[in-house]
């Protein structure tokens, strides 16, 4: 028989993805989370303690004759089960962190409780893309490639225009498109190569050399500049030399102001939780809507099935969910499915 | 030792393994007579057992030593038992005990090990034969209750409970509310709390904090960050609380001192009177003003003066504070005295060179010290980004510095910034 706090455990297991504001190491963010989780589970009303029955001795007639002892049974509470003696329920969460981003930059962060770390293990061995925001500024360089490192270097940036920048971001774009038919392996000459680059397949498998698949420019006022990049396999080190290098390149210096992820695969932007929805009802909130739009996926992925079949998949679908989720919210989800069927 | 046993593990480990199938898994607790012999062929197998596996030879106490208790009762053995009750029920004789039962197990064993070797239905068969012995034997009303059921406590444990069912002064700690996991984690606490007598010194030093004032509800709270306030003796207590008078506290703010900052009774009155005078001289306060701060955050009087000198030395030197600020924002946020160097640098740097905030507003508005830096900074930003961000109070339009920090979000986003959460939230995302 479940407790409470092992069934609110179940609810929380999942993918859900926080936005790390800069300034922030991932781990801290991380055992912010578990600590708020394990605050959350903790709370929940515990079993009543299990009783006792001891044969406690009045006092006075333990010295005379059995005839006269006198032994009354009492049922008491077994207090080496109590929270404040055995300690609480859980003590420790296993929250693990996807991509990580370092202290510098902010953005989308995807985490995974208790089964979910397994799923996060899959989605990371997979080919998955990452969408970042770079802001930079023209007309110095640093040592760490940030606006807040030792300045190494300071040069003019008047001469610089869009249609400049346009320039250096496609020449950037095309020797990155050409690493990445190279890193996929695949003759270039074979009708294989052909069908997996239109079906968008082609890539590198497991670790690789950063690759950007996508970079752009939205915003232009010298000396500030925000570019926006698609990547596999990237650091943010190497975003920040990306943004160092395109400055050398438009015979200038450059720095990096700010990195911010905006997708890590799936998980958007509007996905993530700020620092103060950070408890446990709100993570199990962000944590069913991930189930259950992992769910639409899948049916989305078979449309070759039939509708009576899906209508009875939903049927279904809405049963499971029941059993799983509160009361309440399995209520509207009965109704959801009755109006379908 | 071990390796002594290991080699007779290698000897009796064949046994064992066929033993094994007999062993009965009930705990020793509530007994029938009748399963005595059963009990002890199996408690014999299972102290071979316990050889075999060794590193077990230290856990389990409990059944070796009840079935040595059981064995002292049951006085119609064999010299088996007589080898048994020789022995004492102490850790370091147990080896000994079982380096004999070895000796001695080949010898007078052999009738019961070849019973247990048998097929269970002989066993049963012996079982039988023996239970009639022990069970229809009439014993007086008086042995009946002489008969005493071994306790389980075991000699050493590492955790509070299994001694807390059997220890009233563990018990009447757990009523009161004090969190004994805790407690057992630190070095030494749990022998010291076990050895404690409630009637003798627990009670006389909740009854002496409760003449102070202090409500019966705090004390699981005190006795769980402070232990040690247990085994203070009382006349040193009744000293410091003398001595706290003598200055002029009241005696509701000796109680709220007293429960807000568990440690302070275990301190001297010359460290107390120390510290008391630091705080004096060095910020150049009235006896009231120090009266006050220390009444408002007593742990200022318990920790060490070191990191207190740091602070204010960061306050003069690296934040720029003069001596009569820095006196107005001690007085009014006491906290900055023990705050985090690091953190107070960073607010600071925020404040003064992004916020473009000079000294006296700071001065003026010290809570903005006291913040955490994500959560000003983020609101900062939002009203930047909004045009709002005017802190000078000559100007119109002006966000006291106060609020910006003190009010929940809701407030801040409806009456400061004039949006609503959901935007705040969005832009946050945004930074």
């Amino acid at each position: 028989m479940a407790t409470a706090a092992v069934r609110m455990f179940r609810r929380l297991e999942g993918l859900f993805c926080v936005y790390k504001p800069s300034g922030v190491h991932w781990k801290l963010v991380r055992d912010s989370i578990e600590t708020n989780l394990l605050k959350g589970l903790n709370a929940t009303p515990s079993q009543p303690l299990p009783q006792e029955v001891r044969f406690l001795a009045q006092p006075s007639t333990e010295t005379e004759a059995p005839k006269g002892l006198t032994l009354s049974a009492t049922s008491v509470p077994v207090l080496s089960k109590h929270p404040l003696v055995s300690g609480p329920e859980f003590q420790n969460i296993q929250v693990g962190v996807g991509h990580r981003l370092d202290a510098f930059s902010s953005g989308v962060l995807v985490l995974g409780v208790g089964n979910g770390n397994k799923t996060l293990n899959d989605l990371y061995r997979t080919r998955v893309t990452r969408d970042y925001t770079l802001e930079g500024e023209f007309g110095t360089a640093t040592d760490d490639f940030t606006h807040t490192g030792g300045v190494v270097e300071r040069s003019t940036y008047e001469h610089i225009t869009q249609d400049k920048l346009e320039r250096v971001l496609a020449m950037l774009e095309g020797a990155n498109q050409k690493a990445l038919l190279m890193y996929s392996n695949v003759d270039m000459r074979s009708q294989e190569a052909y069908e997996m680059a239109v079906q968008g397949l082609l890539g590198p498998e497991g670790k690789s050399a950063p690759i950007l698949t996508g970079l752009r420019c939205i915003h232009f006022q010298p000396p500030n500049f925000i570019l926006e990049v698609q990547c596999l396999n990237e650091t943010q080190k190497y975003l920040r030399k990306v943004v160092h290098e395109i400055g050398l390149e438009l015979r200038s210096t450059a720095v990096c102001k700010g990195i911010r992820r905006t997708r890590d695969g799936l998980f958007t932007l509007q996905d993530a939780l700020t620092r103060h929805h950070w408890t446990a009802a709100d993570i199990t909130q962000a944590i069913r809507q991930y189930h259950s739009s992992k769910k639409h996926r899948k049916r989305s992925q078979s449309p070759a099935k039939k509708p009576a079949l899906k209508t009875s998949e939903d049927v279904t679908a809405a049963q499971q969910n029941e059993a799983n989720e509160e009361a309440a919210v399995g209520k509207i989800k009965k109704l959801v499915a009755e109006t379908r069927s | 030792m071990i390796l002594k046993l290991m080699t007779m593990a290698s000897t009796c480990a064949q046994l064992c393994l066929r033993c094994r199938s007999h062993l009965c898994s009930k705990t020793l607790t509530s007994m029938g007579k009748y399963y005595a012999q059963v009990r002890h062929c199996n408690t014999v197998t299972k102290v071979l057992t316990k050889i075999s596996n060794g590193l077990f030879m230290w856990g389990n106490h409990t059944t070796l030593q009840t079935s040595l208790r059981w064995k002292q009762h049951m006085c119609y053995y064999s010299d088996l038992t007589a080898k048994y009750l020789t022995s004492e029920a102490k850790e370091d004789k147990h080896t000994e005990d079982l380096v004999r039962t070895d000796v001695v197990c080949p010898a007078p064993l052999l009738p019961t090990r070849d019973v247990v070797l048998m097929t269970e239905n002989q066993v049963s068969f012996d079982l039988d034969a023996v239970a009639e012995l022990s069970a229809l034997e009439e014993i007086t009303d008086e042995e009946a209750v002489g008969i005493s059921s071994p306790s389980v406590v075991p000699p050493a444990s590492t955790s509070l409970r299994d001694y807390v069912d059997k220890s009233e002064t563990l018990t009447k700690l757990v009523q009161l509310g004090v969190n004994l996991w805790k407690l057992e984690q630190r070095p030494h606490v749990g022998s010291m709390l076990l050895r404690l007598d409630f009637n003798k010194d627990v009670a006389p030093r909740l009854l002496f904090l409760k003449e102070v004032g202090v409500e019966d509800s705090r004390f699981g709270y005190i006795i769980t960050r402070n232990p040690f306030i247990l085994t203070e003796s009382l006349e040193n207590l009744q000293t410091r609380v003398n001595y706290l008078k003598s200055k002029k506290f009241s005696s509701e703010t000796v109680a709220s001192m007293v429960s807000r900052a568990p440690y302070l009774l275990n301190f001297s009155v010359k460290r107390l009177d120390n510290r008391l005078g630091f705080y004096q001289q060095q910020l150049g306060l009235s006896t009231s003003n120090t009266r006050n701060i220390v009444a408002r955050l007593p742990r200022l009087l318990c920790g060490s003066l070191e990191p207190i000198k740091e602070n204010l030395k960061v306050c003069e030197i690296e934040l720029g504070f003069k001596a009569n600020e820095i006196q107005h924002i001690v007085i009014s946020v006491p906290k900055v005295l023990t705050a985090n160097k690091k953190k107070l640098s960073q607010i600071f740097d925020f404040l003064h060179n992004t916020m473009k905030v000079p000294h006296y507003l700071i001065t003026k508005s010290p809570q903005v010290l006291n913040t955490k830096y994500l959560r000003l900074r983020e609101r900062h930003c939002f009203l930047e980004y909004l045009g709002k961000a005017q802190y000078d109070p000559t100007l119109p339009n002006y966000i006291s510095l106060d609020r910006l920090v003190s009010l929940p979000d809701e407030t801040f986003c409806t009456d400061l910034a004039l949006g609503t959460l959901e935007d705040f939230y969005l832009f946050q995302k945004t930074l």
